[in-house]
């Protein structure tokens, strides 16, 4: 237990500090480039050997985003540019910038008037993403931002860098599930804090450095005696559920995250990057093969069909769905999701977030009825 | 004794009523008709001769006959966040409902979505499809990166346009004819020269129309600028203004005293309040993003794609901007009015910017008011007054420094 909390820590760290893993990155010369959620070609940053890093907001409030947003936008991206026009994300190379939903289609200009010195890389990627049409514009989008990648890298990048940083990404993938196995396993050990923090903390490392450090992790999770904890256990759903003050409360509820369908947490790791003979093109196709986000083309609604077969196979006692305030994809989803739910008999709590939140007084009060619930 | 020719505006309002008929009869008849985005490719449906209606009309007509608040309301108890487009929810609850005493529209056998104004959108018309249990079509034209539509883009856009028309074959068993298509495309292009004809007079001192006529000539514009009625109707109200910007005259009521760019949607629910305090006060709106993005200019088929990726909200802030400022020196506005609507991220995400830069760049005043498309909720009309009285103000301190400098 000693080293699992010792190595929880460590990555709690980097979440509590990711300025300190940036500094560090450009401390030993290496570029590094911010990435806007969701789905951006991190891989070919990488490749590129520039530290992509992950731009998912802050916990703070605001005072100059105000100038450029409407309070009607989401406080992800209200924070995220609050910390560029503070200066604080000002050694980035460049921001990428995904054309996915409305507010971020709003974010590039708003970052190049209000912060200027910090460029930005719009990515296109196809919604109709299971087709050929859409994959090859993927492709061929995602091969244009590479270009610009190389230009400020100062180097070009060839397939078998792009290859490597694939399988880079691919092993991380592989280190986050068997670590979120490991962490359903054993509640007693992980928390809800620390099991988030652990998977968010890939976005500010070095992808290699962090699937070593989960390795290890998972390592000593499985060396621990079977669990015996009897608290509920729930799979979170939405975009970011990193929220400190509401995972504490889970866990001052006794309450575990069994499973995730997070854009921030599985989101990235659920689903592998296919290696084809063009790296690009196996990017670009992972874009078709993924669920579980409301930002994605969903005609089906497959969110919800995979929401109710995750919550059966880690055997929840619910769904807690932590909805991002402003976010209308989630919002959208959000009826028809709950339906299904509802339909295969599986309980479903909503709590508003929003990263300027000061008081979680209400969410507590909704978190501690729903467990008395589930408890019946 | 000849008989009198009906005006533009009543050719425009029969027509309007006749496509809305046709889609009525379309269904009764046991075709199959379509819900349609606004800013999609109509050139498909026209030339297949696919009946479809517009659920963003529908909101707009629903906010303007004053059941957008109940509407909107009924989707909030579905669920829904009031933080939703006002469209969105009048149509998921109209979804829901199956009835709307404001105004009904033919339930549809298919769903055909387009993003490029919106995200939005893609999410709503998913709603859609799961509720009403239909097939439902997306063409996606991702947002602009650049000022132009890049060979990428035209290329997934025309596959999905070709995929398009092999799904609606299957479903209403009509086929597509090319050679009607490019007749359509053709059509479309006289109805769009006739539209930028009509609203190009507005550069007329006074303009020979009230600007807030755009907003209701856009609904025909929308939806049958493929047919031939839908284009002799624009070239018969492009005649009308420019007959009467001849003569000086204009059919705005009372002295045209200032002339203003309305940026964004019209607050349909409050469309009275919005356009007396301005015609009170003689402010005509003589500059619009509708006038001269809603145009669809193309020569073939490669170009038709790369048109749809040049609607307002889809292009580049700064082509967005250059739209604005280029229309609103040209119809020589005194000020600009911006809605924040409440409804559209996209639109408001940089409106802020957007006023600031076309202040910059025009030299004019500016004002931003709270609003919505459809939900009156979001609208204070003190507020909206208290705005337009200062702009008014600036506008006539202007005008006074202006002629004592001449």
């Amino acid at each position: 237990m000693p080293e699992v909390k010792a190595l929880l820590a460590e990555l709690e760290a980097v979440c509590a500090d990711p300025a300190g893993e940036l500094r560090k990155a450009l401390a030993e010369g290496r570029k590094a480039v911010g990435v806007l959620p969701y789905f951006c070609p991190e891989e070919l940053v990488y490749a590129a050997g520039m530290l992509p890093f992950g731009l998912w907001g802050a916990e703070m409030q605001t005072t100059f985003s105000g100038r450029y947003f409407p309070a009607f936008t989401c406080s992800l991206l209200h924070t995220v540019l609050e910390l560029g026009l503070r200066g604080e994300l000002k050694d980035l190379s460049a921001v990428m910038v995904p054309l996915c939903c409305d507010s971020l289609k709003c974010f590039g200009p708003n970052w190049t008037y209000g912060v200027g010195s910090v460029p930005v890389i719009d990515v296109a990627w196809a919604q109709n993403r299971k087709t050929a049409a859409g994959e090859e514009f993927t492709r061929a989008r995602f091969r244009h931002v590479l270009g610009r990648l190389e230009e400020l890298a100062g180097r070009s990048v060839g397939d078998g860098d792009i290859a490597g940083a694939v399988a880079v990404y691919n092993a991380d993938r592989a280190a986050l599930r068997a670590f979120s196995a490991a962490a359903a396993a054993h509640p007693e050990a992980v928390t809800p804090r620390e099991r988030c923090a652990a998977i968010k903390a890939g976005y500010f490392m070095d992808r290699a450095a962090h699937a070593q450090k989960l390795l290890a992790l998972t390592e000593a999770l499985n060396a621990l005696p079977e669990s015996s904890w009897k608290g509920l256990k729930l799979v979170t759903t939405g975009i970011l559920a990193d929220s400190r003050p509401l995972l504490d409360i889970l866990e001052e509820q006794g309450m575990a995250v069994a499973e995730d369908q997070v854009a921030q947490e599985s989101g990235f790791f659920r689903t592998d990057t296919p290696v084809t003979a063009d790296p690009v093109a196996g990017m670009a196709r992972r874009l078709g093969l993924l669920e579980g986000c409301s930002v994605l083309f969903d005609p089906g609604k497959e969110r919800g069909k995979e929401l109710v077969r995750l919550a059966q196979a880690a055997k929840a006692d619910g769904v807690l769905w932590v909805m991002t305030k402003f976010c209308d994809p989630e919002e959208f989803d959000y009826v028809p999701v709950k339906r299904m739910l509802e339909a295969a008999g599986i309980p479903l709590l909503a709590v508003e977030a929003d990263q300027q939140t000061a008081s979680f007084e209400q969410a507590r009060s909704a978190i501690e009825a729903f467990g008395e619930q589930l408890r019946g | 004794m000849s008989e009198e020719k009906p005006g533009a505006k009543a050719v425009l309002r029969a027509l309007q009523d006749k496509i809305a008929q046709d889609a009525w009869d379309a269904k009764n008849r046991g075709e199959k008709v379509g819900w349609c985005a606004s800013n999609f490719p109509q050139e498909i449906t026209t030339a297949m001769g696919i009946r479809v209606v517009y659920p963003e009309n529908m909101g707009a007509a629903v906010g303007a006959k004053g059941g957008g608040q109940r509407m909107c309301e009924h989707a909030e108890g579905l669920g829904y966040s009031s933080d939703l487009c006002s469209y969105a929810r009048i149509s998921l609850a109209y979804a829901d409902l199956k009835s709307c005493a404001e105004q009904e529209i033919p339930f549809p056998d298919f769903l055909l979505c387009c993003s490029n104004i919106c995200n939005c959108m893609i999410k709503w018309y998913e709603n859609l499809a799961l509720e009403l249990d239909i097939p439902l079509i997306l063409i996606d034209i991702p947002h602009l990166e650049e000022d132009t539509c890049d060979a990428d883009r035209v290329k997934y856009i025309r596959a999905q346009f070709d995929d398009c028309i092999r799904q609606l074959e299957a479903i209403t068993g009509k086929t597509m004819d090319y050679d009607r298509l490019r007749e359509v495309m053709a059509i479309s292009q006289r109805s769009s020269r006739a539209w930028l004809r009509a609203v190009g007079t507005m550069a007329n001192v006074p303009s020979p129309f009230s600007g807030f006529d755009i907003f209701n000539n856009m609904a025909v514009a929308c939806v049958g600028r493929g047919t031939v009625e839908a284009a002799e109707a624009f070239e018969l109200l492009a005649d009308e203004y420019e007959a009467l910007a001849k003569e000086g005259k204009s059919s705005f009521r009372g002295e045209e005293k200032y002339r203003i760019l309305f940026e964004g949607i019209a607050c349909w629910a409050n469309l009275r309040a919005t356009y007396k305090a301005l015609q009170s006060r003689g402010i005509n709106l003589t500059a619009t993003v509708y006038g001269p993005a809603f145009s669809f200019l193309y020569r073939n088929l490669d170009e038709l794609m790369a048109a749809y990726a040049l609607v307002p909200n889809c292009n580049s802030f700064e082509r967005e901007l250059e739209l604005r400022v280029t229309d609103a020196l040209k119809n020589r506005v005194d000020g600009a009015v911006f809605h924040m609507n409440r409804s559209c991220k996209k639109w408001s995400g940089t409106l802020y910017e957007m006023e600031r830069q076309f202040r910059e760049k025009t030299g004019v005043p500016t004002v931003v008011f709270d609003g919505d498309q459809s939900d009156p909720r979001c609208f204070s009309e003190a507020q909206y007054e208290t705005r337009i009285e200062a702009l008014t103000e600036i506008m006539e301190t202007a005008k006074k420094e202006a002629s004592r400098d001449a």
